[in-house]
């Protein structure tokens, strides 16, 4: 079976910094994978080459099968791929009910039509307050996405991800930030996304990591440092010198 | 526009209502004013242009100070097809929606690879190096004597442009009904709401699979045909086209009218437009360098107002949508 | 032959014009982060007080020179500690407007003042005359413009570089809260360098009125050209500053001589492709 996402010797520097070291990786579809590792060890600059914000100065990302390391971001998402950023990125004063609207439309290549009114998509209108609805969030649809609560735009960021129906979902820290209280229904969630989807997390909540992940990858200065089932991953020694002890 | 509680959100006006309101506008004003049907021909063509504007500033967030070129541009395809092919008014509208949207495309290619600062100097290159070479081509353009000569036909083939000005008003303010229909219903549309989201946070929408260059070129360049058809208005119902419809003096002003009236609303384009222009008329017959103690207080004082209230007023003239 | 040293002597005055102006408002948008429209209003002003001292009070121009960049000086640091201080926190178009503002209150402050005519500046008989070099005679005022850039362009390099005053500014723009705990004070070092640009800018004011004439839109009307100066050589780059302007004034006065009816246009297409290439500044990566 064709791996849904798949890198090849990912390998990134900026200069005589080498962040990235050939880090090959595969991701099937139901997966639910962890990138964990200390600050700097460049889990987001990985996220970021994957999702075609940063170009590798070597290596290949493979999506589904096809090699889409010269594509750039936006032919990644119609390929399927979508991601959350670390710091929420929402724009500020579209209502939330519009901003999925937009994430539907886009999904379903609707941005190019100049003439029909926003308010004649009854259809996708309709999905849009399902999915806020699945997240909590219908009374909220009318409020500019700037008024939510933190937690609840972390959720939105969420939303907008699944609201494109990938088939790889890469979350970055989607915990980050996010108030003791609001917590839980992001991690409802993320119990609640899709059984065929291919997803990757990072995350420095432990709890969260060896709740949710049935594969975890550990990531230290750029290298792949281990790859294996939460329970091996909590007895390897190295690992556990390198982050895990502290 | 906006909720407060918000379990919905809210409807866009329909698309008809506002030009309605212009066309109805317009009438009274032109039934009521026989004696400065000029002046009302000069608004409506002015907030055509403000309206323009508004769709690369307001919609886009793309600060321009080279709007006027697409302006001029227009003004001068129109006079120079009045003057050398055909002086039928509406083919000649069509020209200079033609010229404004082409040059738009063109310039827009280059320019949308850029953004901030560099975007808003390389629009005044832009803008500069169009005027020069309008200049240049003094046999096709008339130099600093402008473009004369042109004598427009009947509109329809049945409506003379008469001496008053009654013609000429009523077909500038039929031309800025119909263009802020067209404006409305683009930016109401799904491809509009992509481009406020690009305005917004353009990283999110690449995130979104948004093609963010292609959607800003295509909104520039509808910007650029209504700017065009401005100025094939301007050319066709003064006669004549000038150096200044290129100037930089003119982007300037534009823009100016556009903060102050709101913009990333529509409407707002005309209110400034209207209330500026009528103040620039109203003080520059009296002294032309009144106009510039007016406007410069203007902008000083609404700046400095208390913080937090300003800052609401400035949010919502800057497009806010709550 | 001759027109070419002509050009070149030109077109280096001219650029020496621009740089001289520009650089205060390079510092103050690369620096400080403020958008300052108004900042040809500094010129206009340096040029206006020039020209009403010399022309009106008889003043000796070397004595009416400094006082006219000192008095400019002060109105910038007055402007800078009254009203400008207080904008830093805004957004940019809130600076942009409220700037664009004060240089239209400015021009229309100034044609009701001094009227709408070009201001000259008599200058002293010695600049009046010629300056034999050997090769070829130069007027000597486009010596004067030539020494002056060369001095302000390296008084800049070494105030930035070696005095503590330099040092105290470029800690201020980087990290001022760090920098005020620290002890700089940052107050006085904004208000400074705003005022300095102000009175460089007066200075070019008196030094180009020759190339620029002195009259009440001149505020808006060059700003431009120094913007676009800045935007080339590329914000808080006062080496960056002067290249652009000496390559741009030399290609703008090149085309007035060689080419006149093209008008400005070699000089934007020069400046778009710059920008285009380096849009972050000609001397920055």
């Amino acid at each position: 079976m064709t791996a849904v996402l798949e890198t090849r010797a990912l390998d990134k520097r900026f200069g005589g910094l080498h962040v990235t070291r050939g880090v090959s990786l595969q991701l099937n579809a139901g997966d639910r994978l962890a990138l964990i590792g200390p600050n700097g060890a460049g889990k987001t600059t990985f996220v970021n080459l994957v999702s075609g914000v940063l170009a590798p100065s070597a290596g290949q990302v493979m999506l589904a099968g096809e090699d889409v390391t010269r594509r750039t971001q936006a032919q990644r998402v119609r390929a399927g791929l979508a991601r959350t950023f670390q710091i929420t990125t929402l724009a500020p004063h579209l209502p939330v009910q519009r901003q999925v609207e937009l994430a539907l439309f886009e999904r379903e290549g609707l941005t190019g039509r100049a003439w029909r009114s926003i308010d004649a998509y009854p259809l996708l209108a309709a999905e849009a307050r399902a999915l806020l609805g699945d997240f909590g969030l219908a009374a909220h649809a009318g409020l500019a996405t700037e008024r939510l609560a933190y937690g609840e735009q972390r959720l939105v960021e969420m939303a907008l991800a699944i609201a494109l129906r990938p088939r790889v979902l890469l979350l970055d820290e989607p915990m980050a930030g996010v108030p003791q209280g609001e917590g839980a229904r992001l991690l409802a969630a993320l119990a609640a996304l899709p059984a065929d989807l291919a997803v990757l997390i990072i995350e420095h909540d432990m709890d969260l990591v060896f709740r949710f992940a049935r594969r975890i990858v550990v990531l230290a200065e750029g290298a792949v440092l281990a790859d294996g089932t939460p329970d091996q991953i909590r007895r390897d020694p190295m690992v556990r010198a390198a982050y895990l002890g502290a | 526009m906006n909720a407060v509680t918000g379990s919905a959100a809210a409807r866009c006006a329909p698309a008809w209502r506002a030009p309605l309101i212009v066309l109805a506008v317009g009438l009274v004003a032109w039934w009521v004013l026989p004696d400065q049907l000029g002046l009302v021909t000069r608004l409506a063509v002015t907030a055509l242009l403000v309206l323009s504007l508004d769709l690369v500033v307001g919609i886009a967030g793309l600060a321009t100070l080279g709007h006027a070129a697409l302006f001029g541009a227009g003004a001068y395809a129109a006079g120079t097809f009045a003057l050398r092919m055909h002086p039928d008014p509406l083919l000649g509208l069509a020209v200079g929606v033609g010229a404004g949207a082409l040059l738009a495309l063109a310039s827009g290619a280059f320019l949308l690879r850029y953004s901030g600062f560099t975007f808003l100097m390389l629009t005044v290159a832009v803008a500069q190096i169009v005027l020069s070479l309008a200049q240049k081509g003094r046999d096709w353009t008339g130099g600093d004597d402008g473009l004369t000569g042109f004598t427009m036909a009947p509109l329809l083939g049945r409506f003379a442009f008469d001496m008053e000005g009654r013609t000429a008003a009523l077909y500038a303010i039929a031309v800025l009904a119909a263009g802020l229909y067209l404006a409305r219903r683009v930016v109401d549309s799904p491809f509009g709401l992509a481009v406020r989201g690009i305005h917004e946070n353009r990283a999110r929408m690449a995130a979104l699979g948004t093609p963010v260059f292609a959607r800003l070129l295509a909104m520039y360049t509808v910007a650029g045909a209504l700017a065009g058809a401005a100025g094939a208005l301007s050319a066709q119902t003064n006669a004549i086209v000038g150096m200044d419809s290129l100037s930089f003096a003119l982007s300037a002003e534009l823009l100016v009218m556009l903060i102050l009236g709101g913009a990333g609303r529509l409407t707002g384009a005309l209110i400034g437009a209207l209330v500026f222009t009528l103040l620039h008329h109203t003080a520059a017959s009296i002294n032309p360098y009144h106009w510039l103690f007016i406007v410069g207080a203007a902008l000083m004082v609404v700046v400095l107002l208390p913080p937090q209230k300003a800052w609401n007023w400035l949010r919502a003239r800057m497009g806010a949508t709550t | 032959m001759q027109t070419l040293l002509n050009i070149g002597i030109d077109g280096i005055a001219y650029g020496m014009v621009l740089f001289v102006i520009a650089v205060g408002l390079s510092v103050t948008l690369g620096l400080m982060r403020f958008v300052n429209l108004s900042h040809g209003a500094f010129a206009m002003i340096g040029g206006y007080a020039a020209a009403l001292l010399t022309r009106e009070a008889h003043w000796n121009f070397w004595l009416a020179l400094p006082v006219a960049v000192l008095g400019t000086a002060l109105i910038g640091a007055l402007l800078e500690a009254l009203v400008l201080r207080h904008l830093y926190k805004r957004s940019e178009l809130e600076q942009v407007l409220f700037t664009i503002g004060l240089a239209f209150f400015l021009i229309a402050l100034t044609n009701a003042l001094a009227g709408p005519q070009v201001q000259l500046i008599t200058l002293p008989p010695l600049l009046a005359q010629s300056v034999d070099l050997g090769f070829r005679t130069l007027p000597a005022q486009r010596l004067l413009v030539i020494a002056a850039g060369l001095l302000v362009a390296a008084g800049a390099a070494w105030t930035m570089a070696r005095t503590r005053f330099g040092i105290w500014l470029r800690a201020a723009v980087d990290h001022a809260d760090t920098a005020s705990t620290l002890g700089i004070p940052i107050r006085t070092v904004q208000c400074a360098s705003f005022a300095v640009g102000a009175a460089l800018a007066g200075l070019g004011g008196v030094l180009g009125a020759e190339l620029m004439p002195l009259e009440p839109y001149y505020a808006l009307k060059y700003l431009v050209l120094v913007l676009v100066v800045v935007a080339v050589g590329g914000m808080g780059s006062i080496m960056g500053s002067l290249v652009a302007a000496l390559s741009l004034g030399t290609i703008e006065t090149a085309s007035k001589y060689l080419a006149s009816e093209w008008g400005s246009l070699f000089f934007f297409v020069a400046m778009a492709a710059m920008l285009a290439l380096r849009p972050h500044g000609l001397l920055k990566r």
